[in-house]
């Protein structure tokens, strides 16, 4: 038995039971390009720093109150180049778009353009103050008008709330949005309906906003049981429905257009309420089809994913929400006006009259500048018709690859017609105990970023395989050919799947003892 | 078109294989009226990396850059110097372009670097535990608010009257819709804050007490009341910090005995970005509140080999397991900023950190000193960090921020402007320095100011 070094990992670990790995021992864990990485605090020193700066006479006299803080913080430093070793070893050990293809269903992960992060970091948008006297600023608020304006019309609604920090939030402000119009007809509502499908962030918002959350049907193919939806609005009988809003997200999260929308809206909207659309999956029809033409009230739009701002490893997002004409008026505070003169300025607090009935402020300050930026870069970059490639090409992808395997894995829609952006797996033929799990892991053996796994719930052992348009043929053929030989495997109870990766960093790491004594900050 | 791949010879091959004619026959399921038959028309066609950059650049144009004049705004948003490595390693593409780590096994480079993250948090904040970011400061607010409701199970929070007011206002927003009840208060323009006062505001009926600090006035002072009333009355203390440097040189908040401690991480490596995205920083003093915590959270393991390995855990919290259940509808965190902040203060380290801090504070001193110099002008604070107020004789305080500006000096930021409409908060000026700040920048503020509020009516 060998020391162990700072990860645990020991040299006789280097040869796996299977013998699958092979190969001798190194004595440093390391194998060539794969780097073994200590963590900050087992590498970094109190007394070192990265920076230099003026050091300060600590005797001088203070206004700090006798809060001084004089206790050890805890924190430790390194050094420039230490630091950027730390830090490119551990990205090494991270999978991106950049790096392969990322079919995450439901995430968007697209190419993301770098003139974006170019442009972002302009200092005139990169160095500028939220709060600096709006005179000097036109030209952030010219973006966000802008890229409002994009929204308003690739979308087809009148108007637009920017300030929403990520998708999540944007479901929030459109929620908000109906509880204040129907608070503001005297009309308070107790339900939302929600598809079994659905995001978890949409019952999640209704209840946050403390709507009841009630399931809406499916039919066999997959989308919005319609008569049913129709048979819940009238409970209670005509003027009494308690139904404040649907949340319906389309295409939807088995990769379905919900064909009967329009119909879904009007009824919703006989009975007084509302149509909030999730548009996670804006990708699949951005330039080809308007919300606003089938009768949407309120749609977020997660600029991660349709317009190409970077998921940074989760997050940051931005959620702009587009509104019809019944919700605009409550839409949070602040937004972009311009006088008649054409010089932009911020509705806030103040602005008593024009403010109207807003809701209130979401959030400190105006959204997500640097996303605002990114996108607006990417709108321009592609333009009107090379959006509507975009949607295209996405769901050409899409089918493609359903089409490439529907023939060796089930595809519980397949029959329903064309998917949209994303194709829709089960785990139902699948033998020997393996499951979608065993399917992902093997993926990442093969170098690539699994699906979409379990998600949406209304398919068992559900994998959401979401190409995007920024992907080759040659790409996705082979793709195509390790996803086959993936699930072969799956279907043939190969138990060595079960163990898989084997070649990724790490092996399957242990969830549960995570869960059941949770380590979330280092000791020592 | 530079970004996508396809050839109509490979679309022309796919659709084959598919069995389509054409690309619209995959959008049948799209009702005819809806189909729109070309690209939208009032929309430009794309553009070249060339003309586009060129249309961004002339926006860009038309702001003034803060770097590129005298500069002392702050209020939640603080321009410090990030060092040029941060944003190297945030744009290497295993981080720029990674996503939520669901798939540890190859995330392990985002998840390592969100443990430490927590680390450097929650030890920053004097905490127990933090979790892997959120928005921002100010929903970071609204959460930990929404936390003690639950974990008190009572549902009124008392928010100190020096607490941000857009912090306070995305409070207020929230309770109209949740039923719970806040009792806020205008800010009392006092050299000390009047914690007596908010100590007598707490009754048995508060979930939580919520205070910031530094607070919004720039004003520093001591918690530890204001815990005790409020542990005495089985409320929870809250703490907001919109500026971390602040705690390179003061006390923590989790040492004064708060119990929550949120706030904004924008200073450290993020930069000022026209207000977002920021990065909200959670943290909880008792680790047995863990569960009560939104947002995501990385937790340490062991892969099957026994090697340490970081996985996202406790998610029975999280929507997309607890769906209308969870404690928070949060989906992302605001991971990338997290790593930019991560790294900056992994340079500074705790001894940089600690000078960083105490230059902010050298600058600030010797500005207040000067600025109390100018005539008509007051410093309200008896004590502060890097932020504080100061009184203009009456004069409007907008206007005179206005008239700096067109002399060619980023002035503060009117406390006017943060509480539109309240006439009583006209002629007091916020006024933040940093180590970017000169000597000769807070003389040129002196010289304008004094210039300024001699000719402002």
């Amino acid at each position: 038995m060998t020391a162990p070094n700072q990860s645990g990992w020991r040299p006789e670990m280097q040869v796996a039971e299977n013998g699958l790995l092979g190969g001798p021992a190194t004595t440093t864990g390391n194998r060539a390009l794969m780097l073994e990485e200590p963590l900050l605090f087992e590498i970094g020193r109190a007394d070192v720093t990265g920076v230099d700066l003026p050091v300060v006479d600590a005797s001088a006299p203070n206004r700090l109150a006798g809060l001084e803080r004089n206790a050890a913080i805890g924190l430790v430093g390194l050094t420039e180049p230490e630091t950027v070793r730390h830090y490119t070893r551990l990205s090494r050990q991270n999978y991106g778009i950049d790096l392969g293809f990322f079919p995450l269903g439901s995430c968007t992960m697209k190419h993301n353009p770098r003139l974006n992060e170019k442009v972002a970091r302009l200092p005139g948008f990169a160095d500028v103050h939220p709060l600096a006297p709006q005179a000097t600023v036109q030209g952030a608020l010219e973006v966000i008008s802008q890229l409002g304006e994009w929204l308003c019309k690739l979308t087809g609604m009148p108007a637009v709330a920017m300030s929403p920090k990520a998708g999540a939030h944007g479901e929030l402000c459109g929620i908000l949005a109906i509880r204040a119009a129907h608070e503001a007809r005297g009309d308070a509502r107790e339900v939302v309906l929600v598809p079994e499908s659905a995001h978890g962030t949409n019952p999640a918002t209704a209840a946050f906003a403390n709507y009841r959350v009630e399931d809406i049907p499916a039919t066999p193919e997959g989308r919005v049981d319609v008569a049913a939806l129709k048979a819940r609005l009238e409970v209670g009988g005509p003027d009494k429905c308690d139904v404040a809003a649907v949340m319906i997200t389309n295409p939807n999260t088995c990769g379905l257009f919900e064909k009967d929308f329009r119909e879904i809206a009007d009824a919703v909207h006989a009975a007084g309420g509302y149509v909030y659309c999730d548009g996670a999956n804006f990708n699949a029809i951005v330039g080809k089809v308007r919300p606003g033409d089938l009768g949407v009230d309120a749609m977020h739009i997660n600029l991660h994913k349709t317009f190409s701002t970077p998921h940074g490893g989760g997050g940051p997002g931005s959620g702009p929400v587009v509104l019809s004409d019944a919700l605009a008026p409550f839409a949070p505070l602040p937004f972009v006006r311009r006088q008649a003169d054409g010089a932009f300025y911020l509705v806030e607090e103040e602005h008593r009259e024009e403010r109207g009935p807003s809701f209130g402020r979401m959030t400190a300050f105006h959204g997500q500048m640097g996303m605002f930026t990114r996108a607006l870069t990417y709108m321009l970059s592609h333009g009107a018709d090379g959006l509507k490639q975009v949607a295209e090409d996405a769901v050409l992808n899409a089918n493609f690859i359903l089409r490439s395997m529907e023939d060796i894995l089930h595809a519980p829609f397949a029959a329903s017609g064309p998917c949209m952006h994303e194709a829709l797996f089960g785990d139902k033929d699948f033998t020997g105990g393996l499951s979608t799990l065993d399917v992902a892991k093997g993926l990442i053996d093969e170098g690539y970023h699994p699906m979409t796994v379990y998600f949406p719930l209304v398919v068992h052992g559900a994998m959401l395989v979401e190409p995007t348009e920024t992907e080759s043929k040659a790409a996705i053929d082979q793709f195509i050919t390790a996803f086959r030989a993936v699930v072969e495997r799956a279907l043939a109870g190969d138990e060595a799947l079960k163990q898989a990766p084997y070649y990724a960093p790490r092996r399957r790491l242990d969830e549960t003892a995570a869960a059941r004594k949770p380590r979330l900050v280092f000791e020592g | 078109m530079r970004y996508l791949p396809l050839t109509d010879t490979d679309r022309a091959a796919m659709l084959a294989k598919i069995g389509a004619a054409t690309v619209d026959d995959l959008f049948v399921d799209v009702p005819e009226v809806a189909r729109l038959d070309g690209p939208i028309h009032d929309l430009p066609l794309h553009a070249s990396e060339m003309a586009v950059e060129r249309h961004m650049k002339a926006l860009a144009a038309k702001n003034l850059v803060a770097g590129d004049v005298p500069f002392f705004l702050g209020a939640g948003a603080y321009r410090h110097h990030v060092p040029a490595s941060v944003d190297a390693i945030i744009q290497r593409g295993e981080f720029l372009t990674a996503y939520t780590p669901y798939q540890p096994e190859i995330a392990q480079g985002t998840l390592q670097m969100l443990f430490e993250f927590q680390t450097q948090v929650a030890r920053l904040y004097g905490c127990a535990v933090a979790n892997a970011s959120m928005y921002d400061g100010s929903t970071a607010c609204w959460e930990a608010v929404a936390m003690a409701t639950r974990v008190t199970r009572r549902s009124r929070a008392v928010l100190s009257g020096a607490l941000h007011p857009h912090y306070a206002g995305v409070v207020k927003t929230m309770a109209q819709f949740t039923g719970d009840t806040i009792a806020d208060a205008m800010p009392a323009i006092t050299p000390e804050p009047d914690l007596a006062g908010l100590i007598a505001r707490i009754d048995d009926q508060t979930a939580c007490v919520v205070v910031q600090y530094p607070d919004i006035l720039g004003r520093i002072s001591d918690l530890t009341a204001v815990a005790e009333a409020a542990h005495a009355r089985g409320a929870l203390l809250v703490v907001v910090n919109t500026e971390p440097v602040a705690l390179g040189a003061c006390k923590s908040p989790g040492e004064m005995g708060a119990d929550i401690v949120v706030g904004e991480g924008q200073s450290l490596g993020v930069g000022l970005q026209f207000g977002g995205p920021y990065l909200g920083l959670f943290a909880v003093r008792d680790p047995r509140h863990v569960r009560q915590m939104p947002g995501r959270l990385c937790g340490e393991t062991e892969d099957a080999e026994g090697k340490r390995g970081f996985v996202l855990t406790l998610s029975t919290r999280e929507q997309h397991i607890r769906r209308e259940k969870a404690t928070s509808n949060i989906c992302t965190n605001s991971g990338l900023c997290a790593l930019a902040f991560s790294v900056h203060m992994t340079l500074l380290g705790e001894a940089g950190l600690r000078q960083l801090a105490a230059e902010n504070h050298r600058l600030a001193c010797l500005a207040a000193d000067r600025l109390a110099r100018v005539p008509g002008v007051r410093v309200l604070n008896t004590a502060f960090f890097n932020e504080f107020t100061l009184l203009l004789d009456g004069k409007p305080a907008r206007e005179i921020i206005r008239d700096l500006a067109d002399r060619g000096v980023l002035g503060g930021v009117s406390l006017g402007r943060l509480y539109g409409g309240v006439t009583a908060l006209d002629h007091a000026l916020l006024v933040a320095v940093t180590e970017t700040t000169t000597e000769d920048d807070i003389e040129q503020l002196a010289r304008e100011l004094e210039a300024s509020v001699k000719e402002t009516v």
